[in-house]
């Protein structure tokens, strides 16, 4: 039944397919019948439709380029009754659906199989209503997270969320990961700033879920919706809360010899009741990365934080004094304040560059496991000591203030057995991530890439209740199939 | 029932045929109570509490007052504010967790911080067929699998019986002030919402007795700061005091009151047009976004409200929950039947 993702895409484009992931067999039924259910995609959508294969490679991967798959055909509807229509044609046809916001998952979210149809939304961008009395924006889901807050900013608006591919990620996208950024230590994530969607089910059903207020009656369907990676339903528009913007932000930067302690000032700063929006750490090798790559200034140190707070000028005094005094106890090399915005720049540019610089000097693999702040210190050790033993380096930078931890793992794609090594380390964390009351994944989502790992986190017990959820919204199995999920669980539902 | 530990709830679950109704300590239920009650409130404990992690990991039936007593002992609290029902639904008893959790039971700071369904990072649960199932975890940030803990959180029973819950917590802030000004009706509102409006970081902007009442909570010098800047960009007289919020959380001035009690959720702006005319009181809160009234029974408010927002019947005679569009209450129905096949839960 399963096959290699190479020999699954080898119909569209054998020389083109990397990586080492099971994906299930396309199915011959739905390849064969590929003409009829372009032109039925046609009738649908009439100029939105990308059939021939060097076009529909474009949608060929996400941001998890390791692995890749041209589909059978790519459908860009403009409306939520486009959506309707598609979605309606492709479950009466049985044509499995790949639901795509701007394919920035980090995870595979969006990874086409051969025998789909992607749903892609980037043409919905639009701004159905702004309402600054009532605090919300709607928009259509396609539209991105960064242009969300540029629709209100000149009104002294933002949209909370910012993860940091916010330039191009589609808040469908947002939703369909529940994903984070680096100020959702004060704000929350996508669950906790979303009021309502428009969700098309895979019959073409179309579902209007929460609204613009606070709560919604009966069993908490929204909730339920974000954060289901594409499982349960197309999300076509969404309201969101908006927020006025604070009157000013400040950083400093607080350099320690050593990890461990710097995770110590962490927790206690969290549990003096501070609230930064923002707590970045960073370790010695992703400093002296970024050193070389952008230059910051960084002082000379085995880790440090980037601590933001917000405000007018007197309260960020106020909450620096205090956190000043609570780092102070744990004796840093430096505590970098700034006295302008050049200064903020500065500390914020080394951060900034990080990914960018440590793709500078070898491939790396990002994980995304999250753990109770109070461990950081010990996750921090025993990531070192996992590195030593395996032979592989690993640089870390990563939301602190919420124990997102951003491990990148640093190896060589042309050295033969590392990429093989490293995903063996990769799991290794995050087994030790669980170990200590953490979790798979803080912001990326399980996507293809950790689905075979569930089984670390849940019992089966534990999964069953989630694909049940999954057999309500989607009884025949037809959206983003293959994901989340370990695939022999769910094989004798696909098949069905 | 009273089961002493989640094996034997799961054994009485498995093995029930009839219908049964979840209690913790009775003080919240705003369903009727059918058939045996399948009593939680043995669940109890704190099992984990990671003050420098903000949480706090408790069995279901653990006194609410119990698990606020040790986070108070340590400068935290549950951030969502729990209103104490028990007045307003003529109930007493003890408030436990699972209780909390299953009815979503948020106060004045939900437009701060959250309703409690977003402070929950994780729950275990047993459904209707006596299966144990975890949801989430105890960790800020968590996208691993479908958010179960959301759909047991505000589920009032119906799906399962909830055994333990992850909570995250909150420091008490330094300092607390309430601005209050009188003011009519719809100025007063006006003036919640344009606090909402500033970034001035508002934790509570209610409205009642002809009262606006807007909270700042923080570190000493910001509250204070905010305190004066709020008050003159909204104009007109502010007094700023130490107020008691327990009369918007508990809704104490309708309890032991005749009529119906409702819950409102609607867009701010259009709470003043949905009280105008009605032989009805109210207090809002959220801002305008939640409106309690206390109506007579013959009163059809879900009618006049339309699709304005929703409405929920806390106390009193009629249907409890707002009618759900068609293709929700199917999703809702096909759940129900995935997690409770034999129907008992009420």
């Amino acid at each position: 039944m399963l096959s290699r993702t190479g020999i699954a895409c080898q119909w569209h484009d054998p020389g083109l397919t990397l990586g080492i992931m099971d994906m299930p067999q396309p199915d011959r039924r739905v390849l064969d019948a590929r003409d009829s259910i372009v032109a039925a995609l046609r009738a649908a959508v009439p100029n939105g439709v990308i059939e021939d294969a060097v076009s529909a490679r474009t949608y060929e991967c996400d941001a998890l380029t390791a692995y890749r798959c041209t589909p059978l055909a790519v459908v860009l509807p403009a409306t939520t009754a486009e959506v309707s229509a598609v979605l309606a044609l492709c479950h009466a046809m049985r044509v499995p659906v790949v639901p795509r916001g701007a394919g920035t998952s980090l995870a595979g979210g969006s990874l086409p199989t051969a025998d789909c149809v992607v749903l892609g939304l980037a043409r919905m961008n639009a701004v159905i209503e702004t309402d600054y009395d009532n605090r919300f924006i709607t928009v259509q889901a396609g539209r991105t997270n960064l242009s969300v807050t540029g629709a209100v900013e000149s009104d002294g608006f933002f949209y909370a969320p910012d993860p940091s591919s916010q330039l191009a990620c589609a808040i469908g996208g947002n939703i369909a990961m529940n994903s984070g950024g680096a100020h959702c230590l004060k704000y929350g994530v996508t669950t906790n700033n979303l009021l309502g969607v428009t969700l098309v089910l895979m019959d073409g059903s179309v579902v209007t879920l929460g609204g613009p207020w606070l709560d919604a009656p009966g069993l908490d369907l929204l909730g339920l919706v974000c954060g289901s990676e594409g499982q349960l339903g197309v999300v076509t528009e969404a309201t969101l809360r908006i927020l006025p913007k604070p009157e000013g932000a400040r950083p400093v930067l607080v350099a320690f010899d050593n990890n461990e302690v710097a995770g110590d000032c962490v927790a206690d700063i969290i549990r003096a009741g501070l609230l930064p929006v923002a707590i970045e750490f960073m370790d010695r090798p992703c400093i002296e990365a970024t050193e070389a790559f952008a230059h910051a200034g960084y002082p000379d140190c085995e880790s440090l934080l980037i601590i933001e707070v917000e405000g007018s000028p007197p309260e960020i005094d106020e909450q620096l004094t205090a956190i000043k005094a609570i780092a102070t106890r744990h004796n840093p090399v430096e505590f970098r304040e700034s006295r302008s915005d050049d200064e903020s720049r500065r500390i914020w540019l080394g951060r900034k560059s990080a990914f960018g610089a440590m793709g500078n000097i070898a491939d790396y693999m990002c994980l995304d496991g999250a753990i109770p702040v109070s461990e950081l210190a010990f996750v921090l050790r025993r990531i070192g000591e996992m590195s030593r033993q395996i032979g592989l380096d690993v640089a870390n930078v990563f939301h602190a203030g919420d124990g997102n931890l951003h491990p990148l793992i640093l190896y060589d794609a042309n050295k033969p057995g590392d990429l093989e090594k490293c995903e063996t380390f990769g799991a290794d964390i995050l087994r030790l991530c669980v170990e200590v009351g953490g979790c798979l994944t803080g912001e990326h989502g399980v996507g293809v890439e950790k689905r075979d790992l569930m089984r670390v986190q849940f019992t089966d017990a534990d999964l069953e209740a989630q694909l049940q959820i999954k057999d309500v919204f989607d009884p025949d199995w037809l959206l983003n199939p293959a994901k989340v999920f370990p695939l022999s669980l769910t094989a004798s539902r696909r098949a069905g | 029932m009273r089961p002493v530990n989640e094996d034997e709830l799961a054994e009485c679950l498995r093995m029930a045929a009839g219908p049964l109704h979840v209690r913790g300590g009775g003080t919240r239920r705003i369903v009727a109570a059918d058939g045996e009650a399948i009593d939680a409130s043995a669940l109890t404990g704190v099992r984990i509490y990671e003050p420098g992690s903000l949480t706090l990991v408790a069995g279901a039936g653990t006194p609410l007052a119990e698990v606020e007593a040790v986070l108070a002992g340590q400068r935290q609290r549950l951030a969502f504010e729990v209103p104490d029902l028990r007045g307003l639904l003529g109930r007493q008893g003890v408030s436990t967790l699972g209780g909390v959790a299953a009815t979503n039971a948020s106060g004045p700071r939900r437009i701060q911080v959250g309703a409690c369904r977003d402070q929950v990072l994780g729950l275990r649960f047993v459904t209707g067929e006596g299966v144990v199932v975890k949801a989430g975890g105890r960790v800020m940030k968590n996208v691993t699998g479908l958010d179960l803990s959301k759909l047991l959180v505000g589920a009032h029973g119906r799906l399962g019986v909830i055994t333990e819950l992850a909570f995250r917590v909150q420091a008490v802030p330094e300092a607390v002030v309430t601005l209050i000004g009188s003011r009519d009706l719809v100025p007063g509102l006006a003036a919640l919402r344009a606090a909402l409006g500033s970034p001035m970081d508002v934790s509570g902007a209610a409205y009642l007795n002809g009262q606006a009442m807007i909270r700042i909570e923080g570190m000493a010098g910001s509250v204070a700061y905010r305190a004066e800047a709020l008050r003159t960009r909204l104009g007109g007289d502010w007094e700023i005091v130490d107020a008691d919020w327990t009369a918007v959380r508990d809704v104490t001035p309708f309890a032991g009151r005749d009529g119906n009690v409702w819950r409102i959720s609607v867009k701010p702006t259009d709470a003043p047009h949905i009280v105008q005319g009605l032989e009805a009181e109210a207090i809002f809160d959220w801002g305008g976004g939640l409106i309690w009234l206390l109506a007579p029974p013959d009163l059809d408010l879900r009618a006049m409200l339309g699709t304005r927002g929703h409405a929920t019947l806390m106390r009193g005679t009629g249907t409890t929950f707002h009618p759900e569009a068609p293709a929700v209450a199917a999703l809702t129905a096909g759940l129900k039947a995935r997690f409770d096949p034999k129907g008992i839960l009420r």
